[in-house]
């Protein structure tokens, strides 16, 4: 099991074992667990504090997991699924340290409940990953140089690739624009506009 | 982490209703602003009732009268881009642009851009001030440079964030609003807001038991141009230092109509009657626009540290009906 989930969306052993090690149950078969929601039960009330069960499908891996109502999609990721890729910088929707894909529109997830992400597909920076090779945009980013302390980089990576999947061949501007939302202290931002530049002509061969 | 609350999420429109009538309970629609004050203890919320699932609230469409009717559930970027607003409420297209950050537009929906719950620090830091029913207002001694210059009464003196009230209620659209038992009532969203003259601890005139379903913008009267500006330090995440949005229709060069709204300026999003007066059956030229600068800060009440507000309402009004006239 832990061959095929390598192999697929490049979860690596670690993480796969942390996951385990996190009491999350790491579903094999894809396909069927796509439903997410009991569409046919009427809706009922999840007390505050009861842990209710979800599924949530991350790098199209679907997570069977145990979650309160007020954990953030940010907490299940880092804290009960183990993918640590994506960073809390502020946690309140104020830096984009946190930003992931739902759907391939990037948002912060610590402004997302885990309970409301069911039933969207969630890209993290992980997903980005070939097994062990670097995605285009991450790529791009080693080339241009485009980060210092690199805590905000995963975050610029997953607001550019939401840019880049919506909008193939950004302009300048429309790059500013669609990174607007993810701040960096180190200042890397001429370097973060080249790679997202990079990253649009290499996705283009 | 968040205090704790239960989750509920209906999948009918009747059955949100029903569990809204529980007076603990809270609709959670895009989070961007709910979650931020669920975080700050900002005011207690027991029961989060998710209308995320009711899809009958979510897109934009034609109406037979040549309308726009907006779903509450539709985000700020689905505004933005969609090609029925571009075209004909550029005003709109260019409000929901300005909100907050590409994340927060791709999340935040336009209903909830509407109930957004004031910024003001004192309201969002640990302070028992007066809207949160403490006994003072701390602003009106304190830190107020991003305070209102109208509407405060002496009393409070946030300014609303929404950017895309005032292109809307340039624009003359309305909310509906979905009550208990199946009740439903349509409020001009001019009349939408409330000022805290008229009841301190609300920001909308939505009942608890209530909530906005769709937003209406009817036709726009032929040659109306609508735009709007907003002026903020940074381009991302900034609220409205000063904003203006106008609906104006021209006709022999003569402004037939036009509907003015300020943000950045009061509790609720500012009609400008003055300016509307001042502009009514004018040709915009120099010395109308000169007139206009000096009518948007008219009756203006500056608080310690807003003065500069005023010089910048007056140059933001110029330079937008200037724009205005340089339209084809």
């Amino acid at each position: 099991m832990s061959d095929k989930d390598s192999k697929r969306g490049g979860i690596t052993r670690r993480s796969f074992i942390t996951t385990m090690g996190a009491g999350v149950a790491g579903v094999a078969a894809s396909g069927a667990l796509f439903s997410g929601t009991s569409q046919a039960k009427a809706p009922e009330i999840h007390k505050a504090g009861e842990a209710m069960r979800i599924t949530l499908t991350i790098n199209d891996h679907p997570y069977v997991l145990l979650v309160e109502p007020r954990w953030t999609l940010l907490h299940v990721l880092r804290e009960v699924i183990g993918l640590t890729g994506t960073k809390e910088g502020c946690g309140r929707g104020e830096c984009g340290a946190c930003t992931v894909l739902i759907d391939d529109i990037p948002r912060y997830a610590c402004m997302t409940l885990a309970v409301e992400a069911q039933g969207h597909a969630v890209t993290t920076v992980e997903g980005l990953m070939h097994g062990e090779d670097l995605g285009v945009v991450q790529q791009a980013f080693v080339q241009k140089d485009a980060f210092q302390c690199g805590y905000c980089t995963s975050g610029q990576i997953m607001a550019s690739e939401g840019l880049l999947r919506a909008n193939p061949l950004p302009s300048s501007e429309e790059i500013r624009r669609g990174v607007s939302g993810n701040l960096c202290r180190c200042g890397a931002y001429t370097h973060i506009f080249e790679a997202v530049e990079a990253a649009a002509e290499m996705k283009q061969k | 982490m968040l205090p704790h609350f239960s989750y509920i999420r209906p999948e009918t429109g009747s059955e949100a209703m029903s569990q809204l009538s529980d007076p603990e309970s809270f609709v959670l629609a895009g989070g961007t602003d709910l979650l931020g004050c669920l975080r700050e203890r900002i005011f207690p919320v027991r029961k989060l009732v998710s209308i995320n699932g009711l899809a009958q609230f979510h897109g934009i469409t034609e109406t037979e009268d040549g309308g726009v009717r907006i779903g509450a559930l539709t985000t700020i970027t689905e505004v933005e881009t969609h090609p029925l607003i571009q075209n004909r409420f550029p005003g709109l297209a260019r409000g929901a642009s300005e909100v907050a950050s590409p994340q927060l537009r791709n999340q935040g929906t336009i209903g909830g851009n509407l109930c957004q719950k004031p910024r003001c620090w004192y309201y969002r830091g640990e302070f028992d001030c007066l809207r949160k029913g403490g006994s003072q207002c701390f602003a009106a001694e304190g830190q107020n440079q991003f305070h209102c210059i109208f509407g405060g009464d002496g009393i409070c003196f946030i300014v609303h964030p929404s950017d895309t009230a005032p292109p809307l209620i340039a624009l003359n659209a309305s909310a509906v609003i979905a009550g208990p038992k199946g009740k439903k009532r349509q409020v001009p969203l001019e009349k939408f807001h409330v000022l805290p003259a008229d009841d301190l601890h609300k920001e909308t005139v939505l009942n608890p038991d209530e909530m906005v379903t769709e937003i209406l913008i009817p036709p726009p009267p032929p040659r109306t141009r609508s735009t709007y500006r907003k002026v903020r330090a940074r381009r991302a995440w900034d609220f409205s230092l000063a904003g203006v949005a106008l609906a104006v229709h021209i006709e022999d060069n003569k402004v037939v109509n036009s509907r003015v709204v300020l943000s950045g300026a009061a509790p609720v999003p500012w009609r400008s009657k003055a300016v509307e007066d001042v502009i009514q059956d004018r040709e915009l030229n120099s010395k109308t626009i000169a007139d206009a600068a000096q009518a948007v800060v008219e009756g203006a009440e500056p608080l310690e540290h807003n003065q500069y507000k005023l010089p910048l309402f007056q140059g933001v009004m110029e330079e937008e009906l200037l724009a205005l006239t340089n339209q084809a």
